[in-house]
């Protein structure tokens, strides 16, 4: 679809909401990767909704956190919803104590949780931080 | 030539006070080991842990382990720390002490008691001044070292002690219970610093991972006081909280610290607040019926 490499993350298609899931080994060229990736597809696909299953992921450095902030902003440009699921408690630790905490992104338990959350297009749970 | 002369003078006499002493410590090991006790007692410098004969064993080791000591060669200054044996039964005698509940003084008076019983010893030996000045002053370095290291062990026994009654005071303090179904919560009890921050986060993300909970109550009822710090580590727990995907609700804000959360100008106006846990549960069960499409009612 595009020219550049692959990030080697697949990225999935289920009606109009599409699934990804992060591995470990995300280094910041296959993170910019996946980003540009997933951009184009939404673009292409028109799709609505976008699950990032990150339960895989032991590690989420500063570079990481921003890629997913940044992707859900891109995101909301191209009218889809991002979830990012899963997050393991180490992480969300580490996240808190190095002050990032990912604002703007939605998180949900699990993948199935997440993808509950985007397959009824009904609002969220009210979340009182994140009345926007 | 005076200060060499004085050296090799002070090196024989160290020599032969060091002989004289082992034997004395062989010849009356178990004099010395009982009127060491009776010191013991008479002076009351006891745990009340300890029986009698508990220090008639302890006594008795301690003497054995000097003697074999001094027949070595080893720096008598050194000999406390550097003798394995001897080294083990100090540090046994204190760490007895300090779990018996024995005073610091009590401890290192206790080792440093065994000085006036050799004494006693070595004037029956010898009544030769130099030898039994050069003796004492030998026993002196051996025991006051030996007495320096009881001390120390038994600083760190207590340091050992407290750090694991803070353990687990800890980990009592912070149980995360199951209220509803995926509706966790925590009651706080006490002062949060870092470190309790810490264990609450980490055993909530875990309950809240392992049971699946949408939300999860924070009760400070038991939380004396609200500061900026505090506010800062519960905004800490909320945001992981959030993370993971679940939410949270904090409930017992009593009124004057609801009052002092507002001079302090903190704002937790992104957190979902409530004055009661009963109430918090109401909210936290809403928002787990929410997001029920698929038919089931959430209960």
């Amino acid at each position: 679809m595009n020219g550049h490499p692959s990030a080697g993350v697949p990225i999935l298609q289920l009606g109009d909401v599409l699934i990804s899931g992060l591995l470990n080994e995300l280094d910041d060229k296959s993170a910019m990767a996946f980003t540009e990736e997933l951009t184009q597809t939404i673009s292409s696909t028109g799709a609505r909704g976008v699950l990032i299953d990150i339960s895989r992921l032991e590690l989420i450095d500063s570079f990481v956190a921003r890629m997913l902030t940044h992707l859900t902003t891109t995101a909301r440009l191209l009218g889809a919803r991002v979830i990012v699921a899963g997050m393991r408690p180490p992480v969300a630790i580490t996240l808190v104590e190095l002050g990032i905490e990912l604002s703007g992104v939605e998180t949900a338990l699990s993948a199935e949780q997440g993808l509950t959350a985007l397959g009824w297009h009904r609002a969220a749970p009210t979340r009182a931080g994140e009345a926007r | 030539m005076t200060t060499s002369d004085t050296a090799i003078t002070s090196d024989s006499v160290d020599s032969g006070a060091r002989a004289r002493v082992t034997e004395v410590l062989r010849a009356n090991a178990d004099a010395i080991a009982d009127r060491w006790v009776q010191l013991q007692l008479e002076q009351a410098l006891l745990g009340s842990d300890l029986t009698e004969s508990e220090l008639h064993e302890e006594a008795d080791a301690l003497v054995a382990a000097l003697a074999a000591a001094l027949d070595g060669d080893a720096p008598v200054r050194r000999l406390a720390y550097s003798d394995r044996d001897l080294n083990r039964i100090v540090t046994d005698l204190s760490l007895r002490r300090a779990r018996g509940g024995a005073s610091p003084t009590v401890t290192s008076l206790a080792v440093l008691a065994l000085k006036q019983v050799l004494l006693e010893h070595l004037r029956g030996a010898t009544r030769e001044s130099d030898e039994l000045l050069a003796a004492a002053v030998l026993i002196n370095q051996l025991l006051d070292v030996a007495g320096a290291l009881s001390f120390e062990v038994y600083v760190e026994g207590r340091e050992a002690i407290i750090h694991r009654q803070s353990h687990q005071l800890l980990e009592m303090s912070t149980p995360v219970v199951r209220l509803w179904r995926q509706v966790l919560a925590v009651p706080l009890i006490g002062t949060l610093d870092t470190a309790r921050t810490q264990v609450v986060m980490e055993n909530l993300l875990q309950a809240i991972q392992d049971d699946e909970a949408l939300v999860a109550i924070i009760d400070i009822t038991g939380v004396p006081t609200v500061d900026t710090a505090v506010a800062q580590h519960l905004l800490q727990t909320v945001n992981a909280v959030r993370l993971m995907g679940a939410d949270c609700v904090i409930s017992g804000i009593r009124p004057p610290i609801a009052q002092t959360i507002a001079q302090l100008g903190i704002d937790l106006s992104t957190i979902l607040t409530r004055a009661t846990l009963a109430d918090a549960l109401a909210a936290a069960i809403k928002i787990t019926d929410a997001p029920g499409p698929d038919g089931t009612d959430g209960r």
